[in-house]
């Protein structure tokens, strides 16, 4: 235990040593999210949108003033009906359509509460969730300074319906895609290429001529990496709950569980390079056409899967990012628990298991 | 007469059909400087990996500090130190890093620990040297400290594989006296090397051509078998008629 102690203190300080890398390792994700996160928040300006207001009451009037004061919309007041706004949709024209329903006045006036219709073109999903987003937030806020002059609540509702993509497939897939590719760049090209220094520089020899088992060498390599990891996807979280204002909507713990998971099996298959790799920068060459590509290719992070040809889609199961994605998908967005996601762990589980088995034979065979 | 430290009895490696150390019987005693030398390619690194517990032997039969080769290599690995021709220190760790870690990897407590790293820096005079890193020391520093590294937890035996590969003669001239200093206090160095000028400071040196021990003395000795002035003939002599060529 106090050698392993030894050992993984040395690894820190190669860590801690090279400052460049340490600086790539943390920085990488808070660049990748503000950049990601300003792509998708600042491209919306002047979006065209269509307010329909058939109620012509005093909120409704107040309420489309806000929006058309708003930097983000560019308004066209009519009376369309919702077969015209479909087309209006269908030919491109709007992003988004909000209705005033004839008795929302009403409504409000004597029942205290009323809906407003919001329609969005889901196709273009992060502009749609951005747009609903801000006519909700702008309903929101009448509906405080309602609260201020009335001492009875009145309740606004935005009822928001996405057009031609209900379920929001896709819906901020970059947070979870995003998880899954930095963590198996760290993860993988790291591990790979701090056990092939060793080989390397001959110090491999040395430590397999030592009392030291071969398979705690590789543990404790591993260590350094699986505490950066864990610190970046603590602050990719936070990075998207006060920037992107993304929530994590299921359980925290289960998160970091499949991600602790999801680490492993990176690492396994750093290990599984490693031992294949002769040179550091086949390791890393390696190390990247075994995460990067497949990654940001194949785990619908930036292409829906479902639209790939076959032997694509078939090609996708061997990758781990696609079931991790999944997984954080469910957990972070759809708030889901363990039981909608047992599959997905279960099969990172196996990689896992696959992927140490067969680099520990590589290993052996090498000592033989 | 007390008992070799290192005893081989027709140790063999087959590769396949190859047969890379061939019926290797020799002894070694306690405190012995003992030479392995052979041109590449001969079988020296077979042999030594399979002493070190690296490499499981085909047939034959070898004990290490009185442990078996076969049943007890995690016993041979801990009364065994050993020195490649490549450094082996972390050159982006400072000398007192590396120095505890090989320390704390064969188990050293923390006080012997201190005391053994304080007393090496001393013994080295690189004590100003401590908070370097090793990547700034000149290569003959690194190597003596290589060395000491390698005999931190004071094994019974060390084997230096070519330790002393492209270094200038005055500083490879220093490297052995800590070899003797070493061998003095008993320990046993088991060392390999090209250089014949070296193997001439080794009390008896094996010769191996092409798997095989051809030649097995004490330089003085060797040279008047083959009835010549240096080793450097003595091993043209056995090499000349190497069937292998290195790879």
């Amino acid at each position: 235990m106090k050698q392993l102690l030894s050992f993984v203190r040395k690894e820190f300080h190669h860590v801690f040593r090279d400052r460049k890398t340490l600086l790539m390792l943390f920085g990488l994700p808070i660049v990748q999210i503000i950049l990601f996160g300003f792509a998708l928040t600042n491209e919306i300006k002047n979006a065209k949108i269509v307010v329909a207001d058939y109620s012509k009451d005093f909120s409704s009037r107040r309420i489309t003033d806000k929006i058309e004061a708003s930097r983000y919309f560019d308004v066209e007041k009519n009376l369309l009906s919702h077969e015209e706004i479909e087309l209006a949709f269908k030919e491109g024209k709007i992003k988004m359509a909000v209705v005033f329903p004839e008795n929302f006045g009403n409504d409000l006036l004597h029942l205290n509460k009323a809906q407003i219709q919001v329609i969005a073109d889901a196709s273009d999903i992060n502009t749609a969730t951005t747009l609903t987003n801000y006519v909700s937030s702008i309903v929101a806020d009448y509906q405080a300074q309602l609260l201020v002059n009335n001492s009875v609540p009145y309740r606004i509702m935005p009822e928001v319906r996405m057009l031609y993509n209900p379920q929001l497939k896709g819906e901020h897939t970059f947070i979870p895609g995003m998880m899954a590719m930095i963590m198996m760049l760290v993860c993988v090209m790291m591990t790979a290429i701090s056990i092939v220094r060793e080989k390397e520089l001959g110090t491999m020899e040395i430590l397999l001529v030592s009392p030291f088992k071969p398979m705690m060498v590789i543990a404790s390599k591993l260590v350094p990496y699986l505490l950066i990891s864990l610190i970046n996807i603590t602050s990719i979280l936070l990075l998207s709950y006060f920037f992107l204002h993304l929530p994590v909507k299921g359980s925290i713990l289960l998160l970091y569980a499949e991600g602790l998971l999801f680490i492993l099996c990176s690492l396994s298959l750093g290990l599984l390079i490693s031992t294949v790799s002769q040179s550091q920068q086949t390791a890393m060459f390696g190390s990247l056409m075994a995460t990067m590509l497949p990654t940001l290719l194949l785990s619908g992070f930036m292409f829906p899967i479902e639209n790939m040809p076959l032997p694509l889609q078939v090609i996708s199961n061997v990758v781990p990012s696609k079931w991790f994605n999944i997984i954080v998908k469910s957990i972070m967005i759809k708030g889901l628990g363990f039981s909608a996601i047992w599959k997905e762990t279960l099969i990172i589980g196996g990689m896992t298991v696959f992927l140490l088995a067969l680099s520990y034979r590589k290993f052996k065979i090498r000592l033989a | 007469m007390s008992e070799p430290v290192i005893k081989t009895e027709k140790l063999t490696k087959r590769f396949g059909d190859f047969i890379a150390a061939d019926a290797l019987s020799f002894d070694v005693m306690p405190g012995e400087i003992f030479g392995f030398l052979g041109a590449n390619g001969a079988g020296k690194t077979t042999a030594m990996r399979m002493l070190c517990g690296l490499s499981k032997p085909t047939s034959g039969e070898a004990t290490v500090a009185g442990y078996d080769v076969y049943r007890e290599t995690d016993l041979i690995k801990k009364n065994i130190g050993y020195m490649s021709q490549k450094f082996s220190l972390y050159e982006d760790l400072t000398v007192v890093e590396n120095i505890r870690f090989y320390a704390g990897i064969y188990g050293l407590t923390d006080k012997a620990i201190r005391e053994k790293s304080e007393a090496l820096l001393d013994q080295l005079g690189m004590t100003h040297e401590a908070k370097k890193l090793v990547s700034e020391l000149p290569l003959g520093w690194k190597q003596k400290l290589s060395f000491s590294v390698a005999v931190i937890h004071q094994p019974k035996v060390v084997f230096l594989d070519e330790p002393t590969g492209g270094v200038d003669p005055v500083t490879r001239r220093q490297f052995w006296d800590l070899i003797y200093d070493a061998s003095d206090k008993g320990m046993t160095v088991f060392v390999t090397t090209h250089y014949m000028d070296e193997a001439e400071y080794c009390n008896r040196v094996s010769i191996m051509v092409d798997g095989r021990i051809d030649a097995l003395d004490s330089p003085q000795n060797l040279k008047k078998q083959f009835s010549v002035h240096s080793m450097d003939e003595v091993f043209y002599q056995l090499a000349r008629g190497a069937k292998r060529t290195a790879d």
